[in-house]
């Protein structure tokens, strides 16, 4: 018990920076998310396949390999990355895939008068989209995007493979060392699950907001 | 008088499916116009070209003297400055009141003037809040949609279009979808509006709206307009067989939900506010 106490500081550390990268890795998934989404709706082709594609091909392939793929792999053609950065892109864009099809779903499920409404009265496209359309999408895909934030809270995980030192690579670290794997994994999932139960709660405190604003 | 609306052999296709063969038309300012005929006979369609919610496939549109170049659809930044210009000065209301459910009531109203015409936010909500006591909703301004009945969801689109300043309103069966006991508010409102001069075009079932607000009636039939003159002649002596036969068909089933009596008190109450120098 004793070495779990005198681990927790690196541990401390490895749980900041698996928050670090969850974080930009979930911003950035909702902004390649929303513009993968906006793409697979357009009726220009040119816009619209290639986001097909993306979504397609990354919802199709293991994350692990992804991350292989652009970490080993792209250096062949010399484009290196740190562990990091490579790390946060493709998590990035592994997830973005998923919530381009949780906004999809949300935009279709806006009313038709609600997208005519805005225009009629004389605001631009973008105008009735940033103030009318994705104030209402995000309060219909709260949940949904959620599970996502969760999923991929967990999927930092995989970094590990990568060198990156999150809470996973540093567990595995710390075991190799004290040879106590079932105390340190335990300890592990239990950040992870304070992690993911932080982001559940407050999800759950927003959806209750928006109830009573409606 | 020069027309506020001139509207010149106007057609719409969807496909190889033409919907109206060749419009023309002209709307005077203050003319209040009913526009009947069965669905599918192009009527929503029509009105929805005049905003250009529907690019027409061909035709002229002229509103206040300017041509509206509509071009072709898609994008674009000057036609959707020019697009903007239009609509901005022509209020649409439609069947399902499009309120925005995350938004209260004074946001609603207060949304277009701020954001189109940048007007300022106070003076924004003063005229909001003149439009909702007007109405008698002013207690209702913090209140979310979803919160207000029907016709009073109606009643706050139609001044959130007011609130715009427009000079002509569309009104597409703003009423069809409101419980029978909620329908006369509307139609009420949109009496009061009639008498004070607003220019009006209102796709509409309410065969007493159409007789006693209405100066003008407009029969469409299988994308044309079959008939149209004077309300009271339209609607009474009908020329045309097919403008007959829907009348038979459409006035028994009329349990008028608010009375022509109704209307024009309605009418006569906001002469009398007028006159008085409210």
């Amino acid at each position: 018990m004793q070495s779990v106490f005198a681990s927790l500081p690196g541990f401390l550390y490895a749980t900041w920076l698996t928050i670090e990268i969850a974080v930009l890795v979930i911003l950035l998934s909702w902004g390649f998310g929303l513009v993968a989404a906006l793409g697979k709706r357009s009726r220009i082709a040119i816009l619209r396949v290639p986001c097909d594609l993306y979504i397609w091909f990354v919802r199709g392939t293991p994350a692990m390999i992804q991350i292989f793929a652009v970490y080993f792999g792209l250096p062949q053609f010399g484009i290196s990355m740190s562990p990091f950065v490579a790390g946060v892109i493709t998590l990035s864009l592994n997830s973005g895939a998923y919530v381009a099809e949780i906004i999809r779903g949300g935009l279709m499920a806006i009313p038709k008068g609600q997208y005519e409404s805005p225009i009629a009265l004389g605001l631009s496209h973008a105008q009735s989209f940033r103030r009318i359309i994705l104030p209402q999408v995000a309060r219909i895909i709260l949940p949904a995007i959620t599970n996502e934030a969760v999923a991929t809270l967990k999927n930092t995980s995989l970094l590990s493979v990568i060198t990156v030192v999150e809470l996973t690579f540093h567990a595995q670290i710390v075991i190799a060392k004290t040879f106590q794997p079932f105390q340190f994994y335990i300890l592990a999932a239990l950040i992870y699950l304070l992690l993911t139960t932080l982001l559940t709660r407050a999800s759950a405190l927003l959806e209750a907001r928006n109830a009573v604003r409606s | 008088m020069q027309p506020l609306l001139q509207v010149r052999n106007l057609r719409k296709s969807y496909g190889s499916l033409e919907v109206l063969h060749g419009i023309s038309i002209d709307i005077a300012p203050g003319e209040v116009v009913a526009i009947i005929g069965a669905s599918g006979s192009g009527k929503s369609t029509f009105l929805r070209c005049l905003n250009l919610l529907e690019t027409p496939t061909s035709g002229e549109l002229c509103f206040d003297g300017k041509p509206v170049e509509y071009g072709e659809e898609g994008w674009g930044w000057r036609r959707e400055k020019q697009l903007q210009w239009l609509r901005s000065q022509i209020g649409m209301v439609f069947q399902s009141f499009n309120l925005w459910p995350h938004k209260t009531v004074i946001e609603n109203i207060i949304e277009a003037p701020m954001i189109v015409k940048n007007v300022p936010r106070y003076e924004a909500v003063a005229e909001a809040e003149d439009l909702l006591r007007r109405i008698g909703l002013a207690e209702k301004r913090d209140a979310f949609p979803s919160r207000l009945s029907g016709g009073q969801q109606q009643r706050v689109a139609i001044i959130r279009s007011l609130a715009m300043k427009p000079k002509l309103m569309l009104f597409d069966e703003v009423t069809s979808s409101l419980d029978p006991q909620l329908v006369g508010e509307v139609l009420n409102l949109m009496a009061s509006l009639a008498a004070e001069g607003m220019t009006m075009l209102a796709v509409t079932h309410e065969m007493s709206f159409a007789r006693s607000v209405s100066t003008r009636t407009i029969f469409f039939d299988g994308g044309v307009i079959a008939e149209e003159g004077p309300s009271h002649v339209v609607l009474n002596h009908p020329r045309q067989a097919r403008t007959q036969r829907f009348l038979s068909r459409t006035l028994p089933v009329i349990g008028p939900a608010v009375t022509v009596a109704e209307i024009q008190s309605g009418q006569a109450r906001v002469a009398q506010d007028l006159s008085a120098g409210a």
